[in-house]
């Protein structure tokens, strides 16, 4: 049997992909692929733009997360700048970033997520969804709802709006932050806490009864990337880059983002709008493939030895205790998408509870100091660098984009190909196979919008290809 | 602009005369100044009339089109901001067919530029913006022309953007009638035409320029703007421009700043250049 299959479009993720199947003679998955079928093109229409509308212009990347964007983009025209930025407007940065990790987390667990892990694989496609989970267990979607809502307030405290807010800009932040702002966060704090512990026993509850999933879900060694505390604390936008192998041992620590370069390399596909970022040291002989190495939530708690909040700590110790130091399936992304729910939420209230906060002083002015600078922070989704070249006036001459979902994708491919393996049998697939494929890619919650800078419906195709390149089956959700 | 209570209200026309020309503005008789443009009348009585190339404090240009007004026994749309009044004059100020030629009218601004209001430095506080919102313009029914205009950042404080401009003409007769530096001007004809700066020179080479900044304050749109503004931050201040040419004429009121100002904080690294 010579088989493509198709699963095209991709459903319950943000943008739009594909994913084929190629088997060998013999009928069995040699090669899974994973294709982002939408472009963007931000690193093309950028040039000519003035430095400074960078931030508010690349925060149109995405609708999910464009304080990311908005962060990584002000830190790299601060570069430019050769500006340190004020205490305050660090805070509210960091507070901005915070708040944006928790309501994308929430966003990808409740919303993406839950209704394949609460209403199982196998439920019917018509109501494995948010409105279906909302139908079978209304209180938790209300209690996820509200937890992201305060995400998006805390975003809205520094950047001015929950989406699309321009509060951040080269230099700082653009207002400063108000005692009016602080005491309605303040307020919802113990039930935001509340909701984000609740549903880290319920994940737990859930890990238990998809054993055979969390074996399957990408359980595979690969070299993690993220930031981190000199000290080893879990660091999310400020610091320097970590990178640790498949058993803990650290590759390379507080390496500055701006020397990404050196480190990493940056490989074109051919079936995908998809830049495929790899680890350069590991590629010798032109295959990207052996330079895999995943970023995200994951990443940051295999980085990191602890998160320095209690609450989140005593989680992440529990996690540690069940799969050991490293977490290595993917499946775990959702794990650690709540453990950073909660340490985003502790760290919050710290945050609120600094007088340093509400120092009126929150911009450094400069002109360009530097013709390129390198902005790098933790997106929801994983590392997200923005690395930027101006001419003397501060026009912009060259713009490069490396995106959390990028990176991943090498490791998406293998996830898809393991997934397969376990659950493809005979040239047909079925609907166990179709759902367990987009929920493994589910799991990297990717955001194809962002990354491909690059045209999107999201919805997904899988393909059976067979090696002479003929596709023989397709499935397709309508 | 200004919101202070000043008693009595000075009349904007001719300030000798008193109002005794009888005139029918949308169906109803008001007495105008001799030589009053029919929108000074229509603003004095608070009667809307959409503009934008109209800037008090300088020469009428007549260049937008957008307060084209119907009056009776004229076969063509007169502008209000230079048709004079005249006795017995029945002046509309609004109707089915003068809305749907402003909306036109926006649009086309639109199509014939880039006008990215997400990214702009000017949203928020955009008069073409506001235009669009008042005219209806939720879509461009006219292909795009995307013209590709370089931006021109080579001055030291501030930054011009053709891609925004809408040939409003402001700058050139702030920068020629109050600053009296003449630096713009409009050069060649039709969707050629564009704003230059000096013998067309990056703006930074222009000796004649003083940097005052009044062209900045003038700008309708995002077109001109402070150095390292970022998207929506800036903040034009038109009402400057009427009381500089108050403060000329002798006519000093201390300026109330209901007017918005550039914040400091959103000026850039040089806003001490701007000396008005």
């Amino acid at each position: 049997m010579h088989d493509i299959h198709t699963i095209d479009p991709v459903s319950r993720i943000e943008g739009h992909a594909k994913i084929t199947l190629h088997l060998d003679d013999d009928g069995a998955v040699a090669d899974a692929r994973f294709h982002v079928t939408e472009f963007r093109g931000f690193e093309e229409f950028c040039r000519g733009r003035p430095l400074a509308e960078m931030p508010g212009l690349t925060a149109r990347t995405c609708g999910i997360c464009p304080v990311s964007h908005l962060l990584a983009s002000a830190k790299a025209t601060d570069a430019i700048l050769a500006v340190s930025i004020p205490p305050a407007a660090r805070l509210q940065r960091q507070l901005a970033n915070l708040g944006q990790i928790v309501q994308s987390h929430v966003l990808s667990f409740f919303h993406l997520s839950a209704p394949d892990l609460l209403l199982g694989m196998d439920a019917e496609p018509a109501t494995r969804n948010v409105f279906g989970l909302m139908a079978a267990e209304p209180e938790l979607v209300r209690s996820g709802i509200r937890l992201r809502q305060f995400g998006q307030e805390v975003i809205a405290s520094v950047a001015g709006e929950k989406i699309h807010g321009k509060g951040i800009v080269p230099g700082g932040v653009a207002q400063p932050f108000t005692s009016e702002a602080r005491e309605p966060l303040r307020a919802k704090l113990d039930e935001s806490l509340g909701a984000a512990t609740e549903t880290l026993s319920l994940l737990q509850e859930i890990e238990e009864r998809l054993s055979r999933e969390v074996a399957t879900f990408g359980r595979f060694p690969s070299l993690y990337l993220a930031h981190s505390a000199p000290d080893g604390t879990w660091e999310h936008i400020d610091g320097h880059l970590k990178v640790i192998d498949s058993e803990g041992a650290t590759v390379v620590d507080q390496l500055d983002p701006a020397e990404y370069r050196t480190v990493l390399g940056e490989a074109a596909a051919k079936d995908s709008y998809l830049k495929v970022p790899y680890w350069k040291p590991l590629v010798t002989d032109g295959d990207p493939r052996t330079g895999m190495y995943r970023v995200g939530p994951l990443a940051r708690i295999n980085i990191a030895d602890r998160f320095g909040t209690p609450i989140a700590d005593a989680g992440l110790d529990a996690l540690r205790d069940r799969v050991g130091r490293i977490a290595s399936s993917s499946f775990h992304y959702h794990h650690a998408r709540v453990l950073e729910v909660i340490a985003g939420i502790e760290r919050i209230a710290a945050i609120l509870d600094d007088p340093v906060l509400l120092d009126p002083h929150v911009r450094a002015q400069a002109g360009i100091n530097r013709r390129r600078g390198v902005g790098a922070s933790e997106a929801p989704r994983g590392t997200l660098f923005h690395d930027y070249e101006v001419d003397e006036h501060g026009l912009i001459t060259a713009v490069n984009l490396i995106i959390a979902t990028g990176q991943n994708e090498l490791a998406m491919n293998r996830t898809i190909l393991e997934i397969a393996r376990e659950f493809v049998d005979g040239p047909t697939l079925t609907d166990g196979v179709l759902n367990r494929i987009e929920a493994g890619i589910r799991a990297y919650d990717p955001c194809l919008s962002c990354s491909t800078h690059a045209l999107g419906q999201m919805p997904m195709v899988l393909q059976l290809v067979a090696p002479d390149g003929e596709v023989v089956c397709e499935r397709q959700r309508s | 602009m200004s919101a202070s209570p000043v008693p009595p209200t000075p009349p904007p026309g001719p300030r000798s005369a008193r109002p005794n020309v009888a005139v029918t503005l949308d169906g109803e008789e008001v007495l105008a100044f001799p030589g009053e443009t029919v929108l000074a009348l229509a603003r004095r009585l608070g009667v809307p009339i959409p503009t934008l190339c109209q800037l008090d404090g300088v020469s009428v240009y007549g260049g937008c089109r957008l307060c084209v007004v119907e009056v009776e026994g004229e076969h063509r749309l007169p502008l209000a901001c230079a048709t004079e009044v005249s006795a017995d004059m029945e002046v509309r100020s609004t109707s089915a067919e003068l809305r749907d030629h402003r909306r036109r009218i926006v649009a086309l601004l639109f199509a014939e530029g880039s006008h990215v209001c997400a990214a702009c430095v000017a949203s928020g506080a955009c008069e073409l913006q506001d235009l669009a919102t008042e005219t209806g313009v939720d879509h461009v029914p006219y292909e795009l022309t995307f013209p590709s205009h370089e931006v021109d950042a080579s001055h030291p404080f501030f930054v011009l953007d053709r891609d925004r401009c809408v040939l409003c003409t402001r700058c050139v007769r702030v920068c020629d009638e109050i600053e009296g530096a003449h630096v713009w001007d409009i050069a060649q004809r039709g969707s050629d035409a564009r704003l230059i700066a000096g013998m067309d020179q990056p703006w930074g080479e222009v000796a004649s320029c003083t940097s005052c900044g009044k062209c900045v304050a003038a700008c309708p749109t995002g077109a001109l703007y402070h150095q390292g503004t970022a998207s929506g931050e800036r903040r034009p201040d038109p009402g400057l421009i009427a009381f500089l040419a108050d403060a000329r004429a002798g006519v000093w009121e201390p300026r109330d700043n209901g007017a918005v100002s550039q914040p400091r904080d959103a000026a850039g690294p040089h806003e001490q250049g701007t000396t008005p």
